[in-house]
């Protein structure tokens, strides 16, 4: 555990140092609203449309983050660093992974209330509470999934393609799930209870994928 | 070695296969609702049904090279899941037919079943991207396999899924073959049992020409060697010169 906070202590402070990640995803989140804007030619967007343009909006910006998750390891060297470490690879597993989470954390700061001020149409405030606990279960598995597609894609020629090309298809399921939480908290006519259906389906996706990382990670980072 | 019983197994694909079809078309009754169209279940449930079976398979397969360490875990891998893509080419395509013919529309995004598979689909296409764009041939297989894991559990994570993500109002308007009459059901099995096959025989038949691929490369480079004794050791075929094993 100690090596998995050494690491995530790295990552957080390399970004902080270089801004590579969070910047572009939260600008580019911002971006994706307006596109949706003139696209859908509506200025204000309430319940399953509200739901799906904040949820693919969040989704492509953490794909932009994944794939650079790993590209400065490869490149510089790190992984090299971690091999040599007698430590478990799981800590690196975690440490990425909590780094994710982190840089998906502090977008979403961003880009949530500029989703409620630009295109929201209901108030955002009488469901608040509901839609954090949606963004954090569906972040955890973004994030475990991401880590895994990145260590992937690290290594392939054509890592930009090949990423997001993995990661898009393997995230529907998180998709239909997080749209199908958040769709009643942004009803036109004032918040619905949270589904726990979904919430549940949240939940098993990200144990799923956060046993199979276990299982497989290992061998992402051989020799 | 994967060449033994080929032949006999071919044949069998053969008489199975060609028996489901017939009975699919002079022993099962024509759906009353549907009319002849109907027919191409036979051939698209069943395509459907061992396609998933293979990319699982493949997934198992994976497992079992990455718990080993014997790559021909992975060639095996490799060939169900690239088996299993093409035959999925094949279910989109008579399950749009089939959609078009029954509904009036090419593709109904209202049929869990469908849509879950081109999802599918779609993640298993990256395959072969993913495979060919690593250099090192025991990277590319360790990568290969983890991957095959990875989407060999998400199958049946997203069939939950998207079935869920149907209002639960909407009828099902094809359900399993539970509630089919007698003739329906035997006739379905026997195509089954056909396409599985036909599956089967494919993968041993690409299994056996990669086997004997390899084999020949091997004498090719032993050949070589014997060609040019003595030190310094020359290689008259340079290493890769056979292509990639897959």
């Amino acid at each position: 555990m100690r090596a998995a906070s050494a690491l995530l202590r790295k990552d957080i402070l390399l970004e902080l140092r270089s801004r590579e990640s969070v910047p572009a995803m939260a600008l580019f989140a911002l971006t994706a609203f307006v596109i949706f804007h003139f696209g859908l030619d509506r200025s204000s967007l309430a319940g399953s449309l509200a739901a799906g343009v904040l949820w693919v909006t969040l989704l492509l910006a953490g794909v932009l983050g994944i794939n650079r998750l790993f590209v400065a390891e490869r490149e510089q060297g790190g992984l090299d660093g971690f091999l040599l470490a007698p430590v478990d690879r799981v800590a690196l597993l975690v440490a990425k992974a909590l780094a994710l989470l982190a840089f998906l954390a502090a977008v979403e700061l961003v880009a949530v209330p500029a989703f409620a001020l630009l295109l929201l149409g209901p108030p955002v405030w009488p469901a608040l509470p509901q839609l954090i606990a949606v963004l954090v279960l569906a972040d955890v598995g973004i994030a475990v999934v991401g880590t895994l597609v990145s260590a992937l894609s690290v290594q392939t020629a054509a890592r930009d393609l090949i990423g997001p090309l993995i990661s898009l298809p393997l995230m529907i399921p998180l998709l239909i799930a997080a749209t199908g939480a958040t769709t009643p908290l942004l009803l036109a006519g004032g918040a619905a209870p949270l589904p726990l259906r979904w919430m549940a389906i949240l939940g098993l996706y990200d144990a799923v994928f956060a046993l199979l990382a276990y299982a497989v990670f290992d061998f992402l980072v051989e020799d | 070695m994967y060449g033994r019983g080929l032949r006999p197994l071919a044949i069998v694909t053969l008489v199975v296969l060609i028996g489901g079809l017939a009975m699919a078309f002079f022993y099962a009754p024509v759906d009353a609702d549907q009319g002849v169209i109907q027919k191409i279940f036979y051939i698209h449930v069943p395509m459907a049904i061992v396609a998933l079976c293979g990319f699982v398979a493949g997934g198992v397969m994976g497992a079992a090279h990455l718990s080993s360490g014997d790559r021909r875990w992975d060639l095996r891998s490799y060939v169900a899941i690239h088996l299993s893509l093409i035959m999925g080419v094949g279910v989109l395509v008579t399950g749009s037919i089939w959609a078009r013919a029954a509904w009036g529309h090419w593709w109904v995004w209202q049929e869990p079943t469908l849509v879950s598979f081109l999802v599918v689909f779609l993640l298993y296409a990256t395959y072969q991207p993913l495979r060919f764009s690593i250099e090192d041939p025991h990277r590319q297989a360790r990568y290969a396999s983890a991957f095959a894991i990875i989407a060999g559990a998400f199958v049946p994570l997203n069939f939950v899924a998207v079935r869920l993500a149907q209002p639960l109002t909407h009828p099902r308007v094809l359900s399993s073959t539970g509630n089919l009459p007698g003739e329906f059901g035997v006739t379905f099995l026997v195509c089954l049992a056909g396409v599985a096959l036909l599956f089967a025989t494919l993968w041993k038949y690409e299994m056996a020409s990669k086997h004997a691929a390899e084999q020949l490369r091997a004498l090719r480079s032993r050949l070589a060697e014997a060609e040019a004794p003595g030190p310094p050791p020359r290689r008259a075929v340079p290493a890769g010169v056979g292509g990639p094993v897959s």
